[in-house]
């Protein structure tokens, strides 16, 4: 940067002010775009996600945000007929290069989905399931000390420390979603991907997880999709709005809400359509 | 000032050890284990078939020998008693006329008794009732000489189509050495042939396997298939229409609905038991007939009819019931007149599948009594018959070589039977299967 | 006979019903309640239902009536010793009855008073009879017909006067607005539903006919020498036996049919399972196509034609292999539990595999998301969430397995053998109780001795035992279902 002209100026400034500026970017995406089978869902989408930064993806449903999401870690390789196309990398790595290893990128970026599906085991094996298969711990103290602390920054620990073998799936709606989210934080993700995380639950456990994500973004990177504008709102820093497979703005969160570029954001944001 | 890190990658963090090699290769362990399974069930079904066409398709082929029979009236009716009585004829020693004829055309002297016997047991001992039955048909022939083809015996098949092994010592093989020769030689001058086997399809019972055919068999089995077919398909579609359509849902229903899916898993011997204490012993029906063999099949398929009839009427789409009712039409005329046309197609294929498991049915026939030796082919269902997979079964049992090959013959027609029933099913459900 | 002219009458009925209905109908003077063919159609069965009722209930009524006032004309003398005796000797007078009615089909008359004279004209006819039937049983002979003949005519002559009755009380009421198509079509609910009681008919008539012969069993054998005995041999009584002649011993055949069935499974399981397995998860479209209809080609061949494969192939095979890898000796026998495990094992396959394919293709997919988004390969999902969500499906469905393996019988027959011993040693032969069921009942056969009535007690074992496991594995899944649903 030359702050001897007046574009440097502008930028250094802005830069001083908005310290988003200086955030390094944890995932970039550059025309991606995708197909199911003829159909096309992605038109070319250019997107960053900040580290340790909460981004969400807006938009009427159907357009195309949990498509993308599912892209960030090639979840759309288990759907038949799906060819993503473009350049997606994390860390500068290409995703979709053939050398990279899935599962080791799905150990990296890991993701909550829409409706709490916790497995049908204890508590304590659903949270110990992400550390045994990759190896990463040495004996069940270490193990134990995973799970405690995944529960703890899932703000989970409290309230089932004492029926960890309890089956998973006789929690409630809002508790089973958290233990979704301990589980994925016990593999050490770098990145946090959440798929509606909340639709399926009710305002207090919305809320509770929204205190949560607020947390976790500390620690984590996180995308989360959301059809909520208050959610969006209230939980990230950065907003992307997607409309019919295209992303059509995208900037901080703040901007967006109070004075968006794009007369459709406008549009939908007030309401007048999705 | 440096602009260090607009846009620009951060340190990555230090990359785990998440074992994926070791991972990766059981995951491919893991793989060939499935194509493994797979592989080792195709294998199974591909020896089962191999070795069942392997042992049978000689079956249909049969040898035989073309002798110029000279119908002797010295041998036929030596007492000249032919023209006042009709049954002089029916005993006479027609062996004799084809033993003299194949020792003619073997330039063999019949003085001999040990050759005339080793002669006499290369021909099959059916040629008394085939020979008979010309003269019956047309006693005119006394006197003339014709070409015949008769069986060769059972034997000599089984040596003609190398199934015997020549080197065992002679005293323990069934052809003699002497029977060989004659073989080869009656075989360089076309004399003894294999023809195709029209009687594996025609003959009943026999204890000799020359003259033993399915004929028998595949009448009764003809028999009970359209029974089952008759009895079950209106029975079966009205049970399922009744319980699909009109049945309220209270206790009765529930325990209808419990015993069919009851009865479709009960072991098949027990229908066989059934039949034995109620249609033979209580309603006194004939033993070893078709009708009884129909009845306890019928029985067994009607669960299978009646579980695929329902899943054709429930694929029905609502839409269609509402349209007719709201035209007016009364349930009954909706149900008959709309849904069964449509739900037709479905519960065709599952009849047609159910009388194929039923086609292939043995161990209930066997304790109703169709083990019996049964020659003359039944006229009516109240007959005394057999089936086919019985048929196979009582053959099994028989240590001869030849009936060996003639079982596997007669599971190749049993095979086939079903691969066209099956044929027809699928075709079926292809060509009509509609996609709402 | 009667039936037709009934249905004759009915057919009458119908014609003349609808063309009265339709007459009416054309008058045009008020909307009528019915189509014409439906008042046709209540007449015609008004005219043949009540018939043919009455006569089934006629004829069997009549021959109840006829049967016992013949037994009660047998002299007291056969009367008083034990109840075969009894039966044994009407059995005879109804031999002898239809004896007579050959005769009189050849229009022989002038019957002779005794039997002896009476024998040979019934064998020149091709009628058999038991040789000590009596002289008196002739003139109870004919009473027997004489009375069948009446009953018939008269129950005959009654079920026309019904049916023409009925007919023309059916056609008197044929009006524009008589509800005829809901009379009928209640009558078709009703046809309907008796319809499907018949699958009630059927499993009470399985479970009354074999409780009536195992009980008849029972009274000649104990119930525990048969539930506990360790031997099986019908032919011998054992050295201190009192009166039964051979020992029912049910423990050698039940071992039998279990450790059959259990090699059977052991075979079937793994490749049945793993099959099931690839197919869901790993298997193209492509490849599931051929696959699938291939194996499910394993399930339509018959069991005599694996029982023949067991017998002429498999069998030879492992006792020449068991010789070969023993230098001479075979120690697998021809006829063996690996025989007809292996055999039966095969037959199995594709019903291991096409049910637990259906279980865990019913485990939702998002179980499967939750472990591939941690980073976890296919073959771990499958192993550690799949497989174990899927448990209780396939318990049930190796249940149902089990069932059908305890209750084959052909298989079980051709490669199995006959000898009931119990033993460890799957190289030798052990039999299973379908196997004694078919050869207790194809041979000689008198009904009342217990070698006869003892299949009866075996085959209300074996349902009972392959109904607990159906319901028990049905139980299961309908709940493993519920979970997912």
């Amino acid at each position: 940067m030359n702050i001897f002209n007046e574009q440097g100026i502008e930028r250094a400034v802005k830069g001083a002010m908005t310290s988003e500026a200086s955030v390094p970017i944890k995932i970039r995406g550059e025309k991606v775009t995708v197909h199911y089978g003829e159909k096309q869902a992605l038109f070319g989408v250019d997107l960053e996600v900040r580290e340790r930064q909460v981004t969400a993806l807006i938009g009427p449903s159907g357009c195309g945000k949990s498509t993308f999401l599912r892209c960030l870690n090639r979840m759309n390789d288990t759907i038949e007929g799906c060819r993503v196309g473009g350049n997606l990398t994390l860390d500068g790595e290409d995703i979709y290069n053939p050398a990279i290893d899935v599962v080791e990128l799905r150990a990296r970026v890991g993701m909550v989905f829409q409706k709490p599906n916790p497995f049908p085991k204890s508590i304590y094996e659903n949270v110990a399931y992400g550390p045994r298969i990759h190896g990463l711990t040495r004996n069940k103290a270490e193990m134990d000390e995973v799970i405690e602390s995944s529960l703890r920054k899932a703000a989970l620990w409290n309230e089932v420390k004492d029926r960890l073998h309890e089956p998973g799936t006789g929690l409630s709606g809002g508790q089973q979603q958290r233990l979704c989210i301990a589980r994925a934080i016990a593999v050490s993700p770098e990145v946090i991907l959440m798929d509606e995380p909340c639709s399926a639950l009710d305002p207090i456990a919305t809320a509770r997880i929204e205190e949560l994500i607020d947390e976790l973004k500390q620690n984590y990177t996180i995308v989360i999709v959301t059809h909520s504008m208050q959610q969006a709102a209230r939980v990230s820093q950065r907003t992307a709005m997607f409309h019919l497979g295209y992303l059509v703005e995208e900037g901080a969160t703040d901007k967006m809400f109070t004075n968006p570029d794009d007369k459709r954001t406008q549009d939908y944001i007030t309401g007048r359509f999705g | 000032m440096t602009d260090a890190t607009i846009g620009s990658p951060v340190a990555r963090p230090a990359r785990r050890d998440i074992g994926l090699k070791r991972r990766y290769a059981a995951e491919r362990r893991f793989r060939l284990y499935g194509v493994g399974a797979i592989a080792i069930g195709i294998l199974f079904l591909f020896a089962l078939l191999f070795s069942v066409v392997s042992n049978g398709y000689s079956a249909f082929w049969q040898t035989s020998i073309r002798l110029a029979i000279n119908f002797d009236p010295a041998i036929i009716d030596p007492q000249n008693k032919r023209e006042t009585d009709p049954n002089a004829i029916v005993a006479a020693n027609y062996p004799q006329l084809a033993r003299d004829a194949l020792a003619k055309k073997l330039g063999v002297d019949t003085s001999d008794r040990q050759v005339s016997r080793q002669l006499g047991k290369m021909i099959s001992d059916g040629v008394r009732t085939q020979l008979r039955d010309m003269v019956l048909a047309d006693p005119s022939i006394i006197g003339t000489t014709r070409d015949v083809w008769v069986l060769a015996s059972g034997d000599v098949d089984s040596a003609n189509k190398g199934q015997i092994d020549l080197s065992v010592d002679q005293a323990r093989r069934k052809v003699s050495d002497q029977q060989v020769k004659w073989i080869g030689q009656l075989n360089a001058d076309g004399t003894m042939a294999k023809r195709f086997n029209f009687g594996l399809f025609s003959f009943g019972a026999s204890s000799r396997p020359e003259t033993a055919g399915v004929g028998v068999a595949i009448l009764g089995s003809f028999y009970m298939m359209a029974i089952v077919l008759v009895l079950s398909l209106p029975i079966g579609v009205a049970a399922s229409i009744y319980l699909e359509e009109f049945a309220p849902r209270n206790r009765l229903t529930d325990i209808i609905e419990v015993n069919i899916n009851n009865l479709a898993a009960v072991p098949s011997i027990v229908y066989g038991l059934l039949g034995l204490a109620v249609f033979i012993g209580f309603m006194g029906l004939p033993r070893s007939a078709a009708l009884v063999g129909g009845l306890v099949l019928t029985l067994m398929t009607l669960p299978t009819i009646i579980i695929a009839t329902r899943a054709a009427l429930r694929a029905v789409p609502p839409s269609i019931r509402s349209a007719a009712l709201g035209l007016g039409a009364s349930k009954m005329q909706m149900v008959f007149h709309h849904v069964l046309p449509l739900a037709a197609p479905g519960i065709l294929t599952g009849t047609i599948i159910g009388l194929a498991h039923a086609l292939g049915e043995t161990a209930p026939l066997l304790l109703i009594g169709m083990v019996a030796f049964v020659v003359d082919h039944p006229t009516t269902p109240l007959d005394p018959s057999t089936a086919l997979p019985v048929q196979i079964y009582m053959w099994a049992n028989e240590a001869e070589r030849a009936f060996v090959e003639r079982t596997s013959g007669a599971i190749i027609i049993l095979l086939v039977f079903l691969a066209v029933m099956n044929l027809a099913a699928i075709i079926l459900r292809n060509r009509f299967e509609r996609r709402w | 006979m009667i039936v037709a002219i009934i249905l004759a009458l009915g057919i009458v009925g119908f014609v003349i019903g609808r063309r009265r209905a339709a007459s009416l109908q054309a008058s045009g003077k008020e909307r009528p309640h019915s189509r014409a063919h439906y008042h046709g159609w209540w007449v015609f069965i008004l005219a043949v239902l009540p018939a043919v009722l009455f006569l089934v209930a006629w004829s069997v009524g009549s021959s109840w009536f006829v049967a016992s006032s013949i037994r009660a004309a047998l002299p007291a003398a056969t009367v008083e010793s034990p109840v075969a005796s009894e039966n044994l000797a009407y059995g005879m007078v109804q031999a002898l009855a239809r004896g007579l009615r050959v005769l009189e089909a050849d229009g022989v008359t002038g019957l002779p008073a005794t039997f002896a004279e009476l024998q040979p004209l019934l064998a020149a006819r091709g009628v058999a009879l038991a040789a000590d039937t009596r002289d008196y049983m002739i003139p109870l002979a004919e009473h027997l017909n004489a009375m069948q003949n009446a009953a018939s005519w008269t129950g005959a002559l009654l079920a026309i006067v019904l049916a023409v009755g009925c007919m023309v009380a059916g056609m008197r009421g044929i009006t524009l607005r008589s509800p005829a198509r809901n009379k009928v079509e209640r009558v078709i609910l009703w046809l309907l539903m008796a319809s499907s009681m018949i699958a009630i008919l059927t499993t009470v008539g399985i479970v009354l006919s074999m409780l009536f012969e195992s009980i008849a069993f029972f009274s000649k054998v104990s119930p525990v020498d048969f539930f506990f005995g360790t031997v099986w041999d019908p032919r011998f009584a054992a050295a201190d036996a009192t009166d039964t002649e051979g020992q029912f011993g049910l423990i050698p055949l039940l071992a039998g049919t279990l450790y059959i069935a259990f090699v059977a499974m052991l075979f079937a399981v793994p490749i049945g399972l793993m099959s099931a397995v690839y197919m869901a998860e790993y298997a193209s479209p492509a490849v599931r196509r051929v696959v699938k209809p291939l194996l499910e080609l394993l399930a339509g061949i018959p069991t005599i034609v694996y029982g023949f494969f067991a017998l002429v192939t498999v069998g030879p095979f492992l006792r020449d292999l068991s010789a070969a890898l023993a230098g001479g000796v075979a120690f697998i026998q021809a006829q063996s539990v690996l025989t007809a495990g292996l055999v039966m094992g095969i037959m199995l396959i594709p019903f291991v595999s096409s049910l637990s394919d259906d279980i865990i293709t019913a485990v939702p997919k998002a179980m499967r998301d939750g472990s591939l988004g941690l980073g976890a390969t296919q073959s771990e999902t499958i192993k550690r969430v799949v497989l174990p969500a899927a448990l209780p499906g396939i318990v049930g469905a190796l249940l149902l397995t089990a069932s059908r393996a305890i209750g084959e019988t052909m298989i079980v027959v051709l490669a199995a053998g006959v000898a009931a011993r119990l033993t460890i040693n799957p190289f030798e032969a052990m039999t299973t109780i379908t196997v004694k069921i078919v050869n207790q009942l194809t041979g000689d056969l008198e009904f009342t001795s217990p070698q006869t009535l003892v299949a009866f007690a075996l085959g209300i074992t074996l349902f009972c035992v392959t109904l607990a496991m159906n319901v028990f594995a049905l139980y299961i899944v309908r709940k493993y279902r519920e979970q997912y649903e």
